[in-house]
């Protein structure tokens, strides 16, 4: 068993409630950041933990949060990224779900560190169940004297609101997440200037993912050093992974970045390997825009070594024949699934989600879709594969958001990786509308297929 | 149907706006969307937008490019039930393309379509962050998972009985 930080108090019956997580434990962190530190030093206990956001970019928190302007009397924010839209990617949801206060915690003790008073949780609207527990938990925090005036006689007061989006996956980004907030279109922003200089209404403005505010709870808990210590290289802490796909055990696992993909996929402590006996083709291992990748360099570098659930080792051999780890989305893939068609659904959903802003984005991402829907019911081209290539490879890095490179990625990898049943879908029209091109050269390397 | 809010919507409403700093009501505009499509019939008609533009203070255009660029909100009227079917990768290798076949046939209706009595709608939708528990569906505030012919049967049975106690 791996250490476990914010997940270890999720199978106890009522933690939802706050009687039970105070009596747990929770709400310590609050008491020791508010009564006996400054806010210097818990931005810098932040950074000495290494954590860097969970969203899916991996930036170090601490460093983020030490770029606030504090400009006088001007308020500034903290707003909580809930806008889980990532496709894989459901870690988020669970631990609101579940452990409520876990992120009310953080959320006090991150807004304090910053000093946000009003700091706002931005959550997808379609999680409108757990937009009611987040608000109950708030009540129950606020009449214990954790939320409000001069919280813990600190003289630090905070409020906590929960505004919901209205689905737009654009608005997890953080400059379209703050137009939202102020009831606008999702349109992300031109940066500079930043949300730490200007961010929601023009004033100074924090925006961290879910994970990434709950983690602070166990950082000041123990402190940044102990914290640094879990993990290995610049991937410490722990990670929230929600595997999904065609695997034994769907669900959200929290690992410390020490464990291998093999491990992972196949103990029965995670995944508990592949469903119904298959074997394993690709996995999209970040989240929907991360590369995906064939089981034979998933499980193994190109350099032959095995790869870890870490930062570091799942972008090793970089776009050519790594990945990302991005947002823990964790989607797998058996031997009977198509790469066109899965490709298919990722270009739909970026064309859908594209908010229109930027043309190679906006019109770029209509026709991956058509491309690969031409592919997909065998009306396929061999030019088609070039052209798509071509298309994707002029969005990324011409937006303004990365929603392009996101919606570009995918389709690459695809193309870089499994070009061979692309192919095969073109020279074989009809036998590809009624099976599959299976797995080829890229079994898995490991659990070698018979 | 009314296009006013009643007491307790409007108790509502004045609880989004009091959210924001003074001068910035208009931040309250998703959640106050939200509000008026659960209150007048599980749509926003013009009439309805131009209300909340009005207790807003905020132009008409304001409110309509916002309404139009969310998928949450429907701009046409829909059936009492709406069957939001995630089609997005995770869903669909787990096997949403049969389910979504399988509520086509059942209810006789074709995505973006609602049923002749008025009872249920089916949208195809992109991700809904359920991606473990595949294949699923939105209904109202609700998340059914794990949805199998069976399951999709007795759900449809669950609102057609729901419908039948009002």
């Amino acid at each position: 068993m791996g250490v476990k930080l914010l997940l270890d108090k999720a199978n106890v019956p009522g933690i939802r409630t706050y009687e039970v997580y105070r009596r747990e434990g929770g709400y310590r962190s609050v008491e020791k950041a508010l009564k006996e530190m400054t806010t210097d030093a818990i931005v810098e206990e932040v950074k000495k933990s290494g954590l860097r956001g969970r969203g899916g970019a991996g930036f170090p928190t601490g460093m983020k949060w030490s770029f606030i302007a504090k400009p006088e009397g001007v308020p500034r924010h903290l707003v909580c990224n809930a806008d889980e839209s990532e496709p894989g990617t459901f870690k988020d949801r669970y631990l609101m779900e579940f452990l409520p206060h876990l992120l009310i915690e953080g959320l006090i003790v991150s807004s304090f560190a910053l000093g946000s008073n009003d700091t706002y949780i931005y959550i997808r609207g379609e999680y409108a169940w757990i937009t009611d527990i987040l608000e109950q938990a708030i009540d129950e925090a606020k009449a214990n004297g954790w939320l409000g005036k001069n919280i813990l006689g600190t003289g630090f007061d905070c409020n906590i609101h929960v505004q919901r989006g209205a689905g737009a996956y654009i608005c997890g980004e953080e400059t379209a997440l703050i137009e939202s907030l102020e009831g606008n279109r999702g349109n992300p922003r031109i940066k500079p200037p930043f949300p730490a200089i200007q961010g929601v209404w023009m004033r100074p403005t924090v925006v961290n993912n879910v994970e990434t505010l709950a983690a602070v709870v166990p950082i000041i808990n123990m402190g940044g050093e102990e914290y640094a210590k879990i993990g290995v290289g610049k991937s410490t802490g722990t990670k929230l992974i929600s595997a999904c796909g065609n695997i034994n055990k769907p669900g959200v696992y929290e690992i410390d970045m020490t464990i291998t993909v093999e491990e992972f996929i196949y103990s029965d402590e995670y995944c508990g390997g592949i469903k119904d006996g298959k074997k394993l083709k690709a996995c999209i291992p970040g989240g929907s825009s991360v590369p995906i990748l064939p089981a034979n360099l998933l499980l193994t570098t190109a350099k032959g070594e095995p790869r870890y659930m870490n930062y570091e080792s799942l972008s090793d051999g970089g776009f050519a024949t790594g990945s990302m780890l991005g947002s823990g989305g964790f989607i797998v893939l058996d031997e009977d699934q198509c790469i066109v068609k899965n490709t298919y659904t990722l270009a739909r959903f970026y064309r859908h989600e594209s908010c229109g802003q930027c043309s190679p984005c906006r019109e770029g991402t209509g026709w991956m879709e058509k491309i690969l829907q031409k592919i997909e019911t065998g009306k396929g081209e061999m030019s088609d594969i070039d052209l798509l290539w071509d298309i994707q490879r002029k969005i990324e890095g011409n937006t303004i958001c990365p929603l392009g490179d996101a919606a570009a990625w995918p389709v690459a990898a695809a193309i870089r990786h499994f070009r061979d049943e692309f192919e095969w879908h073109v020279n074989n029209p009809e036998l590809s509308q009624t099976s599959n091109f299976g797995l080829q050269h890229y079994a898995d390397p490991i659990h070698v297929p018979a | 149907m009314a296009t006013t809010f009643n007491d307790i919507q409007m108790t509502e409403f004045k609880r989004l706006v009091a959210r924001y700093p003074e001068g910035k009501q208009k931040s309250a505009l998703l959640p106050a969307l939200h509000l008026a499509q659960d209150s007048f019939g599980g749509w926003l008609s013009t009439e309805t937008m131009d209300y909340i533009a009005s207790l807003l203070t905020i132009e008409p255009i304001e409110v309509y490019e916002v309404a139009t660029f969310y998928s949450m909100y429907n701009l046409k009227p829909v059936g009492k039930f709406v069957f939001e079917v995630c089609q997005t990768g995770p869903c669909m290798v787990s096997g949403s393309d049969n389910i979504i076949d399988y509520i086509k046939k059942t209810l006789d209706i074709k995505p973006g379509e609602t049923t002749k009595d008025g009872m249920f709608t089916l949208k195809l939708v992109e991700c809904l962050g359920a991606c473990g528990y595949a294949p699923m569906m939105q209904v109202g505030k609700i998340y059914k998972e794990h949805l199998t012919k069976e399951k999709v049967d007795g759900i449809i049975a669950e609102y057609k009985a729901q419908a039948a106690n009002n």
